[in-house]
Parts: structure tokens; C-alpha cells; sequence
């Protein structure tokens, strides 16, 4: 077994003229957990798919297992575990017959798939609803099931394409938990997720994509380092300009133009619902927007996240 | 083998389905009765293609075996292929798995030849019983019908993954019907006009039924295996064709 896991070189998927992956180049170490970042349509569960040999590589080069997808696909498989973005499970099956039998795919005896069953619906607390068909399931349920699905063969390699989308906050908890305790054991994790909280608990490396490229890669901290301020103001702006005193968002907006405007390693980022500065004292931005005569209806200031990282990166609308 | 563990998730569907099997058995049994009984009382024998002079039960079981391995091997293999293909999404979550559209292909082929050939093996026993079998060639009838359900099970597979939708399936049954009534099922060949004979004898149908007749009625020659392999490889090309669609469909 090489030190590299997943290889990707040059890596492109084309859907006709639409180029979905443009060239990425990823490389990913045994027994890490690996995030990928992006806004939607940025090719992550492409990127994924190739990885899952369910999906061709149009160029590039891409090794799994040290293996290639197009000739070894079912060798790759077999020691893969995978939970695609939709769930896809079996309807004309029961919640528990759908991890058997998923076992059953790879290859588990009967006996071995029915143990492990048991213990994967214990972990996606479904055991109760074993006998059910999985329509009637709430989304959160289907959820746990696919996750859960994807473990039964005990694989080396965790594919988990936005794994906690739907999930609530207790169930996602467990999720996390599981997945340490997994990467404890030697299993690597591919994650893709839009929470970037996520992505900052679970994931030791990441890259961020949009557009098919990658736009930065590193460990969450140094992405925080290199592309953000160490600390950001919020300031929710009224959307009218209101009774109270408060200032409109427009002219706010003008306002911290002009007040950050001039001054070095300050970015002001404006959102839908709220104005962000990137600055490396939030304390001392908060005053300087006072002293302009800024009003936000709240404001806070808090170190910079992974988030504002992948705002940086992905480019939403930036005010200077 | 892992084209096994696809019959095996179909055994599993299909445990609380038995119904779905009672009404693939029932129909052709139903049809054996009111045309060999009914029909038979009026015509009372029938002169077969090879010169004998049968009675018209005797004639038409036959036909009616064949049949009732089409129909099985097509309901399988195109409605709920249909379903898992497009709606579902069976295929996909079971390709993330070692299986390959190979196993895909080959495994719900199989899975619909043993419904072909357990109606089959259900219709055959009550043929025997009302007397409508004159030969003991006629046991081989079982496994001839599992080649008639491996033609259609297979062509039936391929037609189906170019359909868009439900709506697309009147086009088997405007396949299916006319063969079930003109493939020299319920009269013997020699009766259509030239012309039409030899487009009946193009028809997969046709040459289950005259595979079938030829051992139910003991009429055995050479001939016969000229319709296994017309079967067979009818059955190999769509099996090919299938899975080379699935892969496309499926992998993209
Ligand atoms: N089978 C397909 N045929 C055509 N285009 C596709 C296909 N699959 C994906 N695409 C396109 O490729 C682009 C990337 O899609 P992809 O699903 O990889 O994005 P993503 O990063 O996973 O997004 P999301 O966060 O919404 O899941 C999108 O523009 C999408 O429309
Ligand atoms: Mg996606």
C-alpha cells in the first residue's frame, strides 16, 4: 500500500460541453479525513462519483487503492463504503433487509450481514422501526439508514457526500462521534458539506471548489490563516431605513465603504441579511463604523470561520 | 457469483408479492381451460403442421406454455426493471457496491427466467392433469420454456431501458399481443396465407411454441434445436445489449 490513498492528477468530468471537474488535483492519506468544500454545482459529488467508480473520468488520471477505476472498479468498490448525496435506498424493502442485503452485495455471509445489521441499527437508532418499509420514514430516518448502509461492509474508505444534510443537531452529534471513532480505527473519510462547522470538526485536510476548480486547500486553521482576517464584525443593517435611528442598509453599506475604504486588511462583504468585516481587531472596527455613523440593529464581533473562508473564496458580492 | 445476490434482493421484494405470482400462473391456466375445454368441444381436432391430428387441448397447451413463459419474462423484466431503472433508483445504489451492470444484467435475466419458468412448471402440471400432454418428451418441455423466457426476458430488458416513461410500454404490448395471437398459437402454421407465414416464423413466439408442440405432441426432430438456438441466441444479444445500456445509463 502506497502513502497516497486517492490520487487525482488533472482529474476532469464532462457532461457534453458542461465541465463539471476541471483538473483538480487531490491526493489523500491513509487513515486522514478529507473534506471538500463548495457552493452548489461546484463538482463535489462529481468528484466523489469518480472516486466511487460509478462514474467515468473523462482525462486525467485518477488511482484509488493505488488501482485504476476504469479496469479495477468492482476490486475499488469492494473496500469502499459510500453514502451518496441522495439516499436511493430500497423501497421495496424493510429498513433492516436494506443493510442486509446491502451487505449480501459485498459479499458478507448471511450470518456476518444479519450481526452487522443489528449493530447498525442500534448506531442509526432505528431498531424499532426495523420491519418498516423505508417510505414512511422521515427524511433524518432515510439518512441515518444510508449512512448507516454505507458501513456494513466495514470498508477502508468512507465516501460521505454531504452525510448530515437533514439530520438534527443530537443526531448529527452521533455521527460525528462515529466517524472519529471510525478514524481512529484506520478508516479515511471523504467528506463533502456545506456546514462548515463540519468541516472544521471532522476534516484534517480540505479543498475548496468552485466551479469545477479548486480554489484553496490546506487544513481548516490554515485556510482560516491565509485567507481571512483573525477576526470578523457582523453588523445585521436595517433593510429600511427606519424610525428608531437605525441606519439603511444601503447607506450602511456606503457608509463602512467609506470608513474601511482606505484602510489596509479590511474587506467588507455584504450578505443578503447582514454585513460582515474582515478585520484583525473587531472591537476597534465596531468603533470606527460608530464614529461614521453607522446604526446596525445588532452587532457582534467573532474569530473568522471556516465560513467566511469559503465566502472569501467562492466569491459572493464584495463591497472594497 | 454476485449476479445471485440480485435474484436474492428480488426473492426478498418478492416474499410479500406472492399475489403478483397467483395471477401470472392463473392467466394462461385460465386460457387452457375456456380454449381447450371450450373452444376444444367445438373443434373438436386440430391437424398439426407435421401431419398428426391432435385434440385442440392437446393443440393449444402447447401455445399456451410458451406464452405463459413470455408473459412472466417480460412483466419482470419490463415493468419492474422499468421502476427500479427510472424511479427507484435500485440500480444505482446497488453499482456503489461491488456488483457491475454485468451482474445487474445478468442477475434480473435470471431472476425473470425463473418466474417464466416456475409459471411454466405450474402450468405444465395442470396441462398433464387434464390430460392435454401426449408425450413423455413433454417433461422437456420445463427447460424448453426456460429458453422461450430467456428470449424474452432479455429483448424485453433491452426495449426497456430506451423507454422515457410508463406511456412507452403500450409499445411491448402492441409487440406482445398480435404474437400471442398469430405466432401459429392457436391454429397450426399451415393455415396463414405465404406471406404472413413468413413473417409468423421471424417471431421469437412462434418458434417457442413450435419448440414446445414439437415435445408436448412428441413430434421430436433435429428442427427443434433450430428453435433453442434461434432462442438462445436471441437471449444472448439482448443479455449483451442490456448490460452494455445499463452501464451507459447508469455510469455516466
Ligand atoms: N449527470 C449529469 N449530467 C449533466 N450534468 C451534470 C450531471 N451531474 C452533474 N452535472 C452538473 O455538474 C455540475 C456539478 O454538479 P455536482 O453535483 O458535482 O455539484 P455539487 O458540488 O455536488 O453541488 P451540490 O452542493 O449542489 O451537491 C452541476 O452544474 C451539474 O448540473
Ligand atoms: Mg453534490
Amino acid at each position: 500500500m502506497s502513502d497516497v490513498l486517492v490520487r487525482a492528477r488533472g482529474l476532469t468530468k464532462r457532461f457534453g460541453d458542461f465541465i463539471a471537474v476541471d483538473g483538480i488535483d487531490v491526493e489523500v492519506r491513509p487513515g486522514e479525513a478529507f473534506g471538500f468544500l463548495g457552493p452548489n454545482g461546484a463538482g463535489k459529488s462529481s468528484t466523489m462519483k469518480m472516486i466511487g467508480c460509478v462514474s467515468p473520468v473523462t482525462s486525467g488520471e485518477l488511482q484509488v487503492f493505488g488501482m485504476d477505476p476504469a479496469t479495477h472498479g468492482p476490486a475499488i468498490r469492494a473496500r469502499l463504503g459510500v453514502c451518496p448525496q441522495e439516499d436511493m435506498l430500497d423501497g421495496e424493502l424493510t429498513v433492516e433487509e436494506n443493510l442486509w442485503i446491502y451487505g449480501r452485495y459485498f459479499g458478507l455471509s448471511r450470518r456476518e450481514a444479519r450481526a452487522r445489521a443489528q449493530g447498525l441499527l442500534e448506531f442509526a437508532q432505528l431498531t424499532d422501526r426495523r420491519s418498516d418499509r423505508v417510505e414512511p420514514l422521515s427524511g433524518g430516518m432515510k439518512r441515518r439508514l444510508t449512512i448507516a448502509r454505507a458501513l456494513i461492509s466495514e470498508p477502508d474508505l468512507l465516501l460521505l457526500d454531504e452525510p448530515t444534510t437533514g439530520l438534527d443537531p443530537q443526531a448529527r452529534h452521533v455521527l460525528w462521534d462515529k466517524l472519529f471513532r471510525l478514524k481512529q480505527q484506520g478508516v479515511t473519510l471523504i467528506v463533502t458539506t456545506h456546514y462548515m462547522d463540519e468541516a472544521e470538526q471532522l476534516c484534517d485536510r480540505l479543498v475548496v471548489m468552485d466551479g469545477g476548480r479548486i480554489a484553496a486547500q490546506g487544513s481548516p486553521r490554515e485556510l482560516i490563516e491565509r485567507h481571512c482576517s483573525r477576526e470578523v464584525l457582523e453588523l445585521r443593517l436595517d433593510p429600511v431605513v427606519s424610525a428608531t435611528g437605525t441606519t439603511g442598509a444601503a447607506r450602511g453599506v456606503e457608509l463602512l465603504g467609506e470608513a474601511f475604504g482606505e484602510r489596509l486588511g479590511e474587506r467588507v462583504e455584504v450578505l443578503p441579511d447582514r454585513v460582515l468585516v474582515y478585520t484583525d481587531d473587531g472591537e476597534a472596527a465596531l468603533e470606527a463604523a460608530h464614529a461614521r455613523g453607522v446604526r446596525p440593529i445588532s452587532s457582534l464581533v467573532r474569530r473568522a470561520s471556516l465560513e467566511d473562508v469559503f465566502l472569501t473564496l467562492t466569491g459572493r458580492t464584495l463591497v472594497d | 457469483m454476485l449476479a445471485a445476490r440480485v435474484i436474492e434482493r428480488n426473492v426478498l421484494a418478492y416474499r410479500r408479492l406472492w399475489v403478483a405470482f397467483l395471477t401470472g400462473f392463473a392467466e394462461p391456466v385460465f386460457y387452457l381451460f375456456s380454449l381447450g375445454l371450450g373452444v376444444g368441444a367445438l373443434v373438436h381436432s386440430v391437424t398439426t403442421d407435421a401431419g398428426t391430428t391432435v385434440e385442440y387441448a392437446t393443440f393449444v397447451a402447447p401455445a399456451l406454455l410458451a406464452s405463459s413463459a413470455m408473459n412472466g419474462a417480460i412483466f419482470d423484466s419490463t415493468y419492474n426493471v422499468f421502476f427500479k431503472l427510472r424511479y427507484a433508483r435500485t440500480y444505482e445504489a446497488m453499482l456503489a457496491t461491488p456488483i457491475g451492470p454485468r451482474d445487474l444484467a445478468l442477475g434480473e435475466i435470471a431472476w425473470s427466467l425463473i418466474r417464466g419458468a416456475m409459471y411454466s412448471a405450474a402450468f405444465l402440471a395442470v396441462a398433464v392433469a387434464i390430460g392435454a400432454v401426449d408425450s413423455w418428451w413433454g417433461l422437456l418441455a420445463l427447460p424448453a420454456a426456460v429458453f422461450i423466457a430467456l428470449a424474452f426476458s432479455a429483448v424485453g430488458m433491452f426495449a426497456t431501458t430506451f423507454m422515457r416513461s410508463f406511456l412507452d410500454f403500450d409499445f411491448i404490448t402492441l409487440a406482445i399481443q398480435p404474437m400471442f395471437l398469430f405466432s401459429a398459437t392457436f391454429f397450426p402454421l399451415g393455415t396463414y396465407p405465404d406471406a404472413l407465414r413468413l413473417l409468423v416464423q421471424a417471431t421469437p413466439l412462434y418458434h417457442g411454441v413450435a419448440l414446445e408442440r414439437g415435445l408436448m405432441l412428441g413430434e421430436v426432430g433435429w428442427g427443434l434445436l433450430g428453435h433453442v438456438a434461434y432462442l438462445a441466441i436471441l437471449g444472448m444479444i439482448g443479455a449483451v445489449g442490456v448490460s452494455r445500456r445499463l452501464a451507459r445509463l447508469l455510469l455516466s
